[in-house]
Order: structure tokens, then sequence, then C-alpha cells
């Protein structure tokens, strides 16, 4: 029997019973679809913060409050023991190696004229920041120098969604605003980043560490950055910058990071969270895959007589045996495809929002899974088909 | 034409098992049909006519005794060697027809050609001149359900004949037709065979059976000897 034949038939079987075959092909069309969406969400989640990482620059090392991967780590409660005193010590017993930027942080409400932006992250900072953080940019103006810095002047650089709600298309460089009841002058516009989860990268003010300090009384810091000199003295200042903070800090309250050894961690934490995602995906996918083979069994018990009629015809064994394991491969594959095609879509869509990427290893899984679980869970219906009796068939009422 | 043992059946029993009791449907069956012949085969329900016609058609196997088939011994054949057999030998006419109805008569008529392996141009022509010598080839797209009962059991009639076997098999033909469609039917027979068809006409109506060259009956799983 020729494959064409073969197609028509399973095409008029399936078109036969229209909404059956449509709600036995959601099923794989769903578990499909998961598959490839939450992969390309675990993907994606890595490909952003690895290139979030690398950005920052491989001789970057980061100190933040409290302990990371600790088992000695009460479950989510973490107390800042980490203080901007620590920043100035660091910078002073590594001013030969490296440079540091401490950064604090305060979200308040930002005003200009009639208009206000609000839940903007004020960042304190120093003025060697952009110079160690390497994806911050200046696009326009320019970053507070070390004399403004000291002297707690009221500059700022601005974030794009800043930019955009507080003067539209207007030029923002020395244009004077409120953050909180205290006037700053902008004179800059730092790099647009995007946003990750929901949390706007963009609604941020950087102003002077000393300026931040004075008026939120900020003492505890989120980040302490530090921009090693060369690559190769990395791996000794990290280890100073633990003896010199373990001076009077445990080490339950700090952990000193490299954007290397932030980037494995990372990259095992979304490995495993592809994979489960993947994971439970697949599971919807089996249960799509027991569906077929569910209809398979009706299709063959509703064609009993059609199955004896063909075997006194002259179909042999495997003539059936092709022509019910085809039916379920075309309903299992075809609902691979619009599964794949939906979730390339809605992971193109998702990546709007959030962040999501599909890879083409999940295509090729999600493609392999649905024409496996056709031949596996149509495999028993065709083979129940197959050995049928023709007498015992033909006279199936 | 010159005669020949088509099918040879010695002393052929079947007997069926249900739970502890066994069943003896034919109690050897001894009959020799020559090629050409136009023979029924005439019994009561539970005479094991159909069983015996489901032997004759190779959809089943005797329990013991033998059967030749143009002097071969087919009674001991796996499977798929039967199917090869119907499919290139014998033509099934049944009562209830048993025409795919999602098909077109067409595809209905080509359905054993698809089985012989032939080539879609090669068999939908063969059926195409079928159906125009038995004067259906207008119905060629419908459905058998847009046809009636008598044009129906003609369809599966050009469907026994697409690959050209040497026997006709047909189990009560005209049993769910009226008498006049039931007629034209077995008229239609009568044409295959003095076209040179071997016919074996299964039946239980008397009248219908004396219109065949000879008859054979059978009551309680013998043939009566006269």
């Amino acid at each position: 029997m020729d494959l064409n034949e073969l197609f028509k038939l399973s095409y008029r079987a399936l078109a036969a019973n229209r909404l059956r075959s449509f709600l036995t092909m959601l099923g794989i069309i769903i578990g499909v679809f998961a598959i490839i969406l939450l992969v390309s969400i675990g993907t994606g989640l890595q490909t952003f913060i690895t290139n979030q990482i690398a950005g920052l620059g491989s001789n970057l090392i980061f100190v933040i409050p409290g302990r990371i991967g600790g088992a000695r780590t009460p479950g989510g409660v973490v107390s800042n023991k980490l203080v901007v005193a620590d920043a100035k010590t660091l910078q002073l017993k590594l001013k030969n190696e490296a440079s540091v930027a401490p950064v604090v942080s305060q979200i308040t409400t930002v005003k200009y004229k009639n208009r206000e932006n609000k839940e903007t992250t004020i960042f304190g900072t120093t003025s060697n920041y952009p110079k160690i953080v390497q994806n911050a940019t200046i696009e326009q103006g320019r970053f507070f120098s070390q004399s403004q810095e000291q002297s707690g002047a009221r500059n700022a650089v601005i974030g794009h969604t800043v930019l955009n709600n507080l003067f539209s298309s207007q030029n923002p460089i020395g244009k004077r605003f409120f953050i909180g009841n205290n006037i700053y002058i902008v004179i800059g516009v730092i790099n647009k980043r995007g946003a990750v989860f929901g949390i706007d990268q963009d609604n941020v003010v950087i102003i002077p560490l000393s300026a931040a300090q004075r008026q939120f009384g900020l003492t505890h810091v989120n980040t302490i950055f530090i921009s090693v000199n060369s690559s190769s003295l990395v791996s000794r200042v990290k280890d100073q910058t633990k003896k010199i903070l373990l001076g009077h800090l445990t080490e339950d309250d700090f952990t000193v990071q490299t954007a290397e050894s932030t980037l494995s961690i990372v990259s095992n934490i979304t490995n495993i969270l592809s994979l489960a995602l993947g994971g439970i995906a697949a599971i919807s996918l089996l249960v799509g895959g027991i569906g077929v083979a569910n209809i398979m069994l009706v299709s063959v018990t509703e064609r009993t007589r059609e199955i004896g009629l063909r075997k006194a015809l002259g179909a042999r064994r495997i003539d059936i045996l092709k022509q019910f394991l085809l039916e379920a491969v075309i309903l299992s594959l075809t609902g691979g495809i619009i599964g794949i095609t939906l979730g390339i879509f809605g992971s193109l869509i998702l990546a709007r929002f959030l962040v999501s990427q599909v890879t083409l290893w999940s295509v090729f899984i999600a493609f392999g899974f649905s024409v496996v679980v056709g031949i596996v869970f149509g495999m028993a219906p065709a083979i129940r088909a197959s050995k049928l009796s023709p007498i015992e068939a033909l006279r199936y009422e | 034409m010159k005669k020949t043992n088509l099918i040879r059946l010695e002393n052929v029993t079947k007997d069926y098992s249900l739970g502890d009791l066994t069943v003896k449907v034919l109690k050897g069956i001894t009959l020799k049909i020559d090629n050409g012949e136009f023979v029924a085969i005439q019994g009561r329900s539970g005479s094991g006519k159909s069983t015996l016609m489901n032997i004759i058609g190779l959809l089943d196997t005797p329990t013991a005794g033998s059967y030749f088939l143009e002097d071969t011994d087919v009674s001991s054949l796996k499977e798929d060697k039967l199917s090869y057999l119907r499919n290139k030998k014998i033509g099934f006419v049944f009562q209830s027809f048993n025409l795919l109805p999602r098909a077109t008569i067409l595809e209905n008529v080509v359905l054993p050609g698809i089985y012989a392996g032939l080539n879609q141009k090669d068999r939908e022509n063969t059926a195409i001149s079928i159906l125009e010598k038995i004067g259906l080839s207008e119905h060629i797209n419908k459905r058998p359900n847009q046809l009636s009962g008598g044009e129906q059991q003609r369809v599966a009639i050009a469907r026994a004949l697409m690959n050209n076997p040497d026997i006709i098999l047909a189990d009560e033909p005209t049993g769910n037709l009226d008498t006049k469609s039931g007629q034209e039917v077995i008229n239609l027979l009568k044409t295959l065979h003095k076209q040179g068809k071997t016919i074996v006409l299964i039946t239980h109506e008397k009248d219908i059976a004396q219109q065949t060259d000879r008859i054979i009956d059978l009551t309680d799983g013998k043939i009566d000897p006269d």
C-alpha cells in the first residue's frame, strides 16, 4: 500500500471527526507549546543574566550584604551590616590595585513642574561608578566629578524612564527637579537597559553618594563594586577584600563575588530551572499522548467492520497497522507543529514583557517528542486493529 | 473451457469451542467445484453455510481435513499468505454490501487494487472500465448512501471483480434487497458466469438457488447426498 494512499486514508478518517481530532491534538499542542515556551523562558533568563554579569566587566568584584549559598543564613532574612565606611576602608587599603564604588539606594518620587515619576530608585554612588561598571554609559551630558561628589552637589544622572516621564522630548540637561524636597540639576542621561521581570531598570536617578546620605540618612550599602586594575590580580584582591571586611564583620554578613563565579552559579541555577520547566511541560505532553492512545482505541472499535472488510479484500496485518499508526502520528505531529508555531510566537510575544529566547534544541526535542508520542501511543491501538480476525470484525455490529 | 478442479474440500470439519463446550459446525464436508461453475450452497440458518463460505473464502481455516485451491493445499496457511490469496483469487459479495460509507464509489471499487499493489492510474482505469460494464459509470464520484440498495450491491460486485479473481463468493447477496433488485443482482452474476467466472452463491432462498447450475444442500454441517 503506497504512502500517498495511506495519507489520504488517514486524513479522511481524521477529517470525518474534526472536533474529536482537534481536541486530541489540543493535548499535544498544549504539551509542545508548554515545552517551547517554558524552555524559552529559562534560556532567556540565563542569557539575560549572563549578559548583565558579563557587561559588568571581567575584572569586577562585588560585595553584597548577607551570605549567599550559606547554610547558616536563616531563610530569607538578611540583615544588612555592610556600611559605607567599609567601602571607604576598602578604597584606602586597595588603592594601588583597584578602585571602589559603593552604591546606596532609596525609592522615592521625583517631580518636575507638575509632572511626577513615582517609585524611582535613587542610587547614591561615587564619581568612578561609570568607569567601574562597564554596562553603565553616559549617553548625554556627563557623570558627576569627584569634587562634585565630595561636596555633595545636588547633581543627578537620570535613566530613560525618568527622562520620558519628566521631560518628554525636552533637553533635560540643566533642568531643575525635585527628589523628595530637594532640588537637583540634571547633568546627564544614562543608557537604556530595559525591564526585567516587570522591574524597570531605567526608572533610576543616580546622585552623589554624599548627597544621598545626607538627604536620606543612608549608611548601609546595596553593593560595593571593586574594579581590579589587572585581571591577574582579581583573585588576590578578592581574598584581600574578604580579609579586610572580616576585620569587623563575620562571614555571614557579606558575600564577595567575581563576575565569573557569579556566572557559574547563575548558569547552574538557570540550567536546573530550564530542565525543571521542560520536565513539567513534558508531563503535559505525556498526558496528550494518552489522549491520542485513547482516541485511537475508540477509532479502532468504531471501525471494526471496516478493518474486517479491508482484511477480507486482501489487507495484511502490516497494512492495517500502518494505517492506524499513521493516523496517530499525523495527530501528534500536526499537534506538535501547531504547538511549536504557537510556542515560538508565544515566546516572541513574551520577550516584550519578560525575558524569553527560543532555542533550536527545544524545537527539535518538542518535534521529536511529538513523533515519538504518536508512535508509542498509537502502537497499541494499531496492533490491536491489525490482529482483528476478519470474520469476527465483519460480524461486528 | 477445459474443466479443472478449482476448489476441492476433503473431509473438512470445523469446531468452535465455547468454554468447555465444543460445537461441531462442519462435520466432514467433501466437495469439488470446477472452474466456470455456478454453484449455490443452500441451507437453513445454523446449517453451517456461513462457516463453509468463510473456509472457501480463506477467511477461516478448517479444524481438520484439507482444502485445495487450484491443487494447492491452503488449509494451514498463515494469515498474511491467506490475505494475499484472498486478494488475488477471491472476490467477495456480502449480504450487507460492506461499502466504506465515507469513500466514493470509485474509491470503494479500487480498494482490492490498492492491496494488490497496483499504481493509482492502473487501478482507477481498471475500476472505471468495470463500472462502465456494470452500468454504474455515472455514479463514480457519489457516496454509497446516495445509491439504491441494488446499485450498492452492484458496486460491491464491481469491487469483487477488481483484481480479476477466479472465484466470486456471494454470501446472501440478495438478502437485503427487494425481489426486483435481487433479480438484477442475480442476472449480473449470471452474466459474469457466462464470461467464465466461477461463482459460489450462498443462500437460503430456494428460487434463487434454482437459477444456478448446481445446488449443494447443507443440513446440520453435512452435505445432503442428492
